[in-house]
């Protein structure tokens, strides 16, 4: 039961060739776009790297500069083929090298698609990662003398300032550390000295947030210290007060923007499979249409083209039993 | 005498005429830079009129556009020359427009030169709008409720966010104006009204900078208020403390910014000016090597080309003197009849 069997009079084989070739140039480009948004996202998740626990979602834009790359080398010798598809003479000698060309091609394109589904997948790991990297961060503001924390304090506000977030979940979290240095506390006055012993763990704790919590789009000067005590500020009202500092958490803005990011760049990549999918089908319908003219004296006889020879399962199950002989070969002593 | 006269064989006139239509075609990439260069130089200036009053000149960026899109067309057209200059049959219908374009040429090269110099010029304009604007944003920085200045806060504080400035010239130019709106300022507290008495005009003044002023760089928590009084903070000499708040003043972060982008379109520009003159002397060449042509019907001859056909000072003084008998036509001529009266 051969699977979508065409036929193709020469002409249609001749502009199947051309049409082929223009695509697999449009599909390098695409394969050349691939690779870059692959970098672009590398790029913006490296830069914020210090408030992320791990790793595991740099899988994503790896996958891309990889799928990116094998595109490049599938669609150059696809149009390779397909320009040496209409010289009879010349078209044979590529006979052994497409059966592993496709195999390899549809590897890759399955892998494209692989991508796209796991930047939707990422999403919980992402979020999980940021949770504890911005704990981590807030915990760490403070620490401005002790190597390998320094910069901890300037990253976590210009962070603040740049996505318009306060906090991890929001601005509470500064309420529950010490963010201001023992350094610059004065252990001689009552106040510190009360508030130090006020808690188990000896911390100073205050309700007041960082600089870098204030929103510009407030119409008062910015109130950061004793946020939640209405009597020390004229006209104010904690409970009802919005635009003095940022609300939003900095692991949803974060969340946010870089689901933002590979949404758009998933959108791209899913247009670029389906254009190399069809590179390969295209391919796949020229192989089959000139490998029926091959030995034949007149080459502008009608043949017909078709994807799979036999089934689906069919094909399955040889593709199967292929591989089985070749893993055995391997694995069998040879005498 | 021809001025730098050079001979010119086939080959030479064809090399001539590609390596001239390619130039010409790099003249109007360049051109379609220009255009964009003052687009985004306008955008620029308009992202932060605020902080100009609102009254900055645009004259850089309108002429930086006109003068993209004029080389665009003057180079396209010099381009289509040069690709029918090999076809005598298609050369010989640009034949007469070549004197006029050569002159306009010259003309939009001096052009060119106007525009260079005022993007250099025009800085002094720029650094004294900012300096007036700043200082009129931070008088109506408190404002918020002003219709026509209820951004100003807002704006000013990005800016400084941004460019990591405070003030106008620095940051004491906070400590003498009131930039805390009365609406969040409690009257019958007493050191509000100790505050407010202090001064003829009735302002709360402080020794305080807004937050936008902080440098997250700092290693401690930023100080924003009662800056000049070491015993207010643990730890604390303002007169050594460099990190804790931005020092540079925001109209010499602004205007550095602006100046950096007005000398590379400046220089830019020069570059442009040194293009197109090269295209001119090619083109030049080009005409005259075709027109010189000893035998017309047989492609192969020799000719010569120059850049003028007599000598420089020749050429100045054929120059002047039609234009002094440009100027004679009107004139009775001395002798001849005398107006009936």
């Amino acid at each position: 039961m051969v699977v979508m069997k065409m036929k193709f009079p020469f002409e249609k084989r001749v502009k199947l060739a051309q049409g082929l070739w223009l695509l697999s140039w449009c599909a390098t480009v695409a394969g050349a776009t691939t690779f870059t948004l692959g970098c672009v996202l590398k790029t913006e998740l490296r830069r914020r790297a210090e408030v992320m626990d791990n790793t595991d979602v740099h899988i994503v834009p790896n996958t891309l500069m990889i799928v990116g790359l094998a595109s490049l080398g599938i669609n150059y010798f696809a149009s390779k083929i397909c320009q040496d598809a209409l010289d009879a003479g010349r078209f044979p000698r590529w006979k052994n090298f497409l059966k592993p060309y496709f195999a390899v091609s549809c590897f890759f394109t399955v892998l494209m698609l692989l991508a796209v589904i796991m930047s939707y997948a990422m999403k919980g790991s992402l979020e999980s990662s940021l949770k504890v990297g911005l704990r981590n961060g807030i915990r760490f503001y403070k620490d401005t003398d002790t190597p390998g924390r320094c910069f901890q304090k300037q990253n976590i506000d210009r962070l603040q300032m740049e996505f318009q977030c306060c906090g991890n979940n929001d601005f509470r979290d500064w309420f529950e550390v010490q963010w201001i240095s023992n350094r610059y506390l004065d252990f001689s006055t009552k106040e510190v000295k009360d508030r130090v012993k006020s808690n188990v763990d000896g911390r100073y704790l205050v309700d007041g947030v960082p600089f870098s919590c204030c929103n510009p789009s407030s119409p008062r000067p910015c109130i950061q210290y004793k946020l939640t005590n209405n009597s020390a500020h004229y006209n104010y009202e904690y409970q009802t007060e919005e635009l003095n500092i940022y609300l939003r958490g900095c692991r949803e803005a974060l969340v946010n923007y870089y689901m933002s990011l590979m949404n758009t760049i998933g959108a791209g990549v899913l247009s670029i499979f389906i254009l190399q999918g069809s590179v390969l089908v295209s391919l796949r319908f020229l192989q089959t249409a000139m490998e029926a003219v091959a030995g034949k004296e007149n080459t502008e006889i009608e043949t017909e083209g078709y994807l799979l020879e036999k089934g689906v399962k069919d094909t399955i199950m040889e593709v199967r039993s292929t591989v089985w002989d070749v893993v055995y070969s391997q694995m069998s002593p040879s005498f | 005498m021809p001025f730098m006269p050079v001979k010119f064989n086939l080959q030479k006139r064809v090399k001539l005429a590609q390596g001239l239509w390619m130039l010409y075609w790099l003249s109007v990439i360049v051109g379609i830079l220009i255009f964009s260069l003052g687009i985004f130089f306008k955008i620029e200036l308009r992202k932060r009129s605020e902080m100009m009053d609102n009254n900055e000149s645009h004259l850089v960026p309108n002429l930086l556009m006109l003068v993209g899109m004029v080389a665009c067309g003057i180079n396209a057209f010099g381009g289509k020359v040069c690709h029918d200059s090999l076809d005598p049959i298609k050369f010989s219908k640009w034949k007469p427009l070549l004197k006029t374009y050569l002159l306009l040429c010259c003309g939009f090269n001096v052009l060119l030169l106007l525009v260079a110099l005022l993007c250099f010029l025009m800085q002094f304009a720029v650094y004294l709008a900012l300096a007036e604007g700043l200082k009129n944003g931070i008088k109506f920085y408190k404002d918020t409720d002003t219709p026509g200045r209820c951004f100003m806060k807002r704006t000013l504080d990005m800016t400084q966010i941004e460019f990591r400035c405070c003030g106008n010239n620095n940051f004491r130019d906070w400590f003498e104006v009131q930039w805390i709106s009365n609406r969040y300022l409690d009257m019958s507290n007493d050191v509000v009204k100790d505050r407010v008495l202090s001064n003829v005009e009735g302002k709360y003044l402080m020794d305080s900078v807004p937050f936008s002023c902080c440098n997250p760089g700092s290693p401690r928590p930023c100080i924003q208020h009662h800056l000049t009084n070491n015993t207010a903070h643990y730890d604390y000499d303002h007169r050594t403390e460099e990190l804790n708040i931005w020092v540079r003043g925001c109209r010499e972060a602004l205007f550095s910014y602006y100046s950096s982008m007005m000398n590379s379109i400046g220089a830019l520009v020069i570059l442009t000016i040194f293009l197109e003159s090269v295209d001119m002397a090619g083109l030049k060449y080009l005409c005259t090597a075709l027109e010189t042509m000893t035998d017309p019907e047989n492609p192969e001859c020799e000719s010569e080309g120059w850049l003028l056909e007599k000598g420089v000072k020749e050429t100045f003084a054929d120059m002047l003197s039609k234009v002094k008998t440009m100027g004679k036509t009107n004139q009775v001529e001395e002798g001849g009849d005398a107006p009936q009266a």
